[in-house]
């Protein structure tokens, strides 16, 4: 490693903020108890934790009754689909960009995946088609749609009021789910929740720490419990709750809203000078998706003639932290589902390269990024072109 | 220098990594995911890879994982799927060390910067005349020269193998002493690609039309019947549909084409020459006395090597076509080249 460290992987978690990591201290310390207790111990914890519902409720634009904590993202997904479809029965349908943590949940119910559009957004037509369908008899009714409202991969932003009102217009009685976990950051939420039944959270994407997610459910008796027990959460979700992870939770959501505007503004300004910088110096490079159809903090680019594995490998020497798509359980580069249900074709998409900003990046995180990054190219690039040399060279 | 050591998960290249720390060298440890299908053996489950890891960060190094799963399944499952089809043996492991463990790694190295690969094969790099050799590994019984005996100069140049010069005994102390957490796990045996449960008929059963096939003596008699001719191998006994009570046949020759199997009895399994195809040299051809290995831990006879064949001093088990024949020098230390057994002609393999 040379240097500092700079860490362009926002997207796949934060460094916790300071406020929510001071927030959260006491609770792992005194303030121990079991919030579900009667003692004054359990009470004071109790009003802990229903502060942070307030404050959570307050950012979503929701009633505090209506936030169920959870133990992070993937449950708050696995819950509101599985869960609908436990409750009401019917079909769960999603576009085949969604997070694994939804899509792998629809498929486990044997949900319908609609396609996606090129930016990796819900293809609305063919979910027309698909309630159509249902709404016509020749299929399962539609129990619940569930649409991301910003890519976890690629950045791009759903337009979730104008599915919500393709669901409400041909299956009023659907639920409707979006995965809001890369949201908080960009989105104001208050513009968001009035148009979905459903929305999940997931602490650590923006400032807080893991293990601790939200599932806001905004129509009562909306889904069945994933996990049953001592009836937490009224009802909702089992399990003690984990006050510190709640509070933080809540502290970094209430700063993260309070800076959005002032850091969407900075932080897109930075990504165009990354990526203005990428463009300047990597011949055929390609943004993955147009700026203006993205969050600001995301910069997705694929490199033509590059891998990325071997891309990332230099990157990470050089102190850069950066993604590409999921990695699978052993720790090995997956073919991004997004890219190709985007319609990407293979040879791009290996060249694929995500870095996301956020609450932690400076100018000078960006332009180091784009020096290495431009290099690390170049070397891959030379020594293609050399080994491609060397073999047509051969008998 | 700086390294790059294949860890599959095993305690070979486990130690193949404390053996590269102790001479002083910069190491980070890789660990190749081959086939990324269904497997409950060998390598690649996130098991091995987990355990990769683990041994890394005990020992202080990077690990990383690659992803070398289109180039796996084009270099050595398709080929072992086509070998099949086609009536002849494969040998998965070989073209495994050929296109990724070297080819693909080496590539990779030479991109990232480093100046060698490692792996925790046991065999040693020699120079003899001037040039690189492979060496058999210091423990006969589990050398693996036959494995890696493609290597060329060039590859020979950038590649280590730490624990060669080891016994497996040794290597296990070694790793014990380390306190690694692989020290005492089984080796792996088998095609990694290939599960316990379904083995090669289920694996191949779904990736090609099983024909079924004729069984003909050598004199072209009709003597039994075979439900998928893919499946048969030279030197197979059993499972031909031949009459209870005949005499011991074996299989001499398989023609997918012709959905034909020929057999004959114990002495038609004899032949004292076998055709040469792909021929590779570990430096210059050779030509004359040396001596021959034709399976992984099989026994090396001598023979002359001469006009793309081998000609054993006396005659030998017929080597299947598509099987991998070796090269060593008179003196059984070192890999001179390699080749696959050819197809023969019909007629010569009824001679």
């Amino acid at each position: 490693m040379s240097g500092e460290l700079v860490y362009l992987d926002h997207a796949a978690s934060t460094p916790m903020r300071r406020e929510a990591i001071e927030a959260m201290l006491p609770f792992l310390d005194q303030q121990f108890a079991n919030p579900s207790g009667s003692h004054r111990f359990a009470r004071a914890a109790r009003a802990s934790l229903d502060d942070a519902r307030d404050v959570v409720a307050t950012v979503v634009g929701c009633d505090a009754g209506d936030v169920v904590f959870t133990g992070g993202g993937t449950e708050a997904d696995n819950t509101a689909v599985m869960g609908a479809v436990a409750r009401h029965g019917g079909l769960a349908v999603c576009s085949a960009a969604e997070h694994h943590a939804v899509l792998h949940a629809v498929e486990h119910v044997g949900g319908v995946v609609v396609g996606a559009d090129a930016a990796g957004r819900i293809d609305v037509d063919q979910l027309e088609q698909v309630l159509a369908r249902a709404a016509a008899g020749a299929t399962a009714p539609v129990a619940l749609v569930s649409v991301m409202a910003v890519n976890n991969e690629v950045g791009s932003v759903t337009d979730v009021a104008a599915v919500a009102a393709v669901v409400r217009r041909l299956a009023p009685g659907a639920l409707l789910h979006t995965d809001a976990v890369q949201a908080p950051s960009w989105v104001d939420l208050r513009e968001l929740t009035p148009h979905v039944d459903l929305l999940s959270l997931s602490g650590h994407k923006f400032g807080g720490p893991k293990g601790i997610g939200v599932l806001v459910v905004r129509r009562p008796d909306a889904v069945a419990p994933l996990l049953v027990g001592g009836g937490q959460e009224r009802e909702r979700r089992s399990g003690t709750q984990n006050v510190a992870g709640a509070v933080a939770l809540a502290e970094a959501l209430r700063c993260t809203d309070l800076e959005r505007d002032a850091e969407t503004v900075r932080l897109a300004g930075l990504r165009d000078r990354l990526v203005d910088a990428l463009r300047s110096g990597v011949p055929g490079l390609h943004e993955t998706v147009p700026r203006a159809q993205k969050v600001a903090g995301s910069a997705h680019v694929c490199i033509p003639g590059v891998e990325n594995e071997a891309l990332l490998f230099l990157l990470d020497e050089a102190g850069i932290c950066a993604s590409a798509a999921s990695a699978c359980s052993a720790g090995a580069m997956e073919p991004s589902h997004v890219l190709a249900a985007m319609g990407v074709p293979v040879e791009m998409a290996r060249g694929a390269l995500r870095l996301t900003l956020g609450h932690s990046t400076t100018a000078a995180d960006v332009d180091r990024a784009a020096e290495v990054i431009v290099a690390a190219v170049e070397r891959i690039r030379r020594f293609a072109s050399r080994s491609t040399q060397a073999s047509t060279a051969r008998p | 220098m700086k390294v790059l050591c294949a860890m599959s998960g095993g305690v070979d290249s486990s130690v193949a990594a404390v053996e590269l720390l102790a001479a002083g060298h910069e190491v980070v440890g890789v660990t190749m995911r081959l086939w990324g299908g269904e497997s409950d053996t060998g390598c690649c489950s996130i098991a091995d890879v987990d355990d990769a890891r683990r041994v890394a960060q005990q020992l202080g190094i990077d690990h990383v994982v690659f992803n070398f799963t289109d180039e796996f399944d084009r270099h050595v499952v398709d080929p072992y799927v086509a070998a099949h089809a086609a009536g002849t043996t494969p040998n998965p492991c070989i073209e495994c060390n050929r296109h990724l463990k070297f080819d693909r790694l080496l590539e990779r190295a030479d991109l990232l910067g480093f100046d060698a690969v490692a792996t925790g094969h046991h065999a040693r790099v020699v120079t003899v005349g001037g040039h690189h050799r492979v060496a058999r590994g210091a423990d006969a019984a589990k050398d693996q020269s036959y494995v890696v005996h493609m290597l060329d100069q060039a590859a020979l140049d950038r590649t280590l193998f730490p624990v060669g010069h080891l016994t497996k005994a040794e290597v296990r102390t070694r790793a014990a002493a380390a306190g690694l957490r692989t020290a005492a796990k089984p080796d792996s045996q088998d095609v990694c690609f290939i599960t316990h449960t379904g083995g090669r008929e289920a694996f191949l059963g779904s990736r090609i039309a099983f024909r079924p096939g004729t069984v003909l003596d050598t004199d072209g008699t009709v003597v039994g019947s075979v439900e998928s001719v893919e499946m048969v191998t030279i030197g197979q006994r059993r499972g031909l549909g031949l009459p209870g009570g005949s005499p011991k046949r074996y299989v001499v020759d398989v023609d997918v084409e012709r959905a034909v199997v020929v057999v004959g009895d114990e002495t038609t399994q004899y032949d004292d020459v076998v055709e040469l195809d792909q021929v590779v040299w570990a430096a210059e051809p050779v030509e004359g006395e040396v001596l021959v290995q034709c399976s992984a831990h099989g026994e090396v006879r001598a023979a002359q090597l001469a006009d793309g064949r081998v000609r054993f001093i006396q005659a030998q088990r017929r080597v299947a076509p598509g099987q991998s024949v070796v090269f060593y020098d008179p003196t059984n230390t070192f890999v001179l080249g390699g080749a696959v057994a050819a197809r023969r002609s019909t007629s010569s393999a009824h001679r």
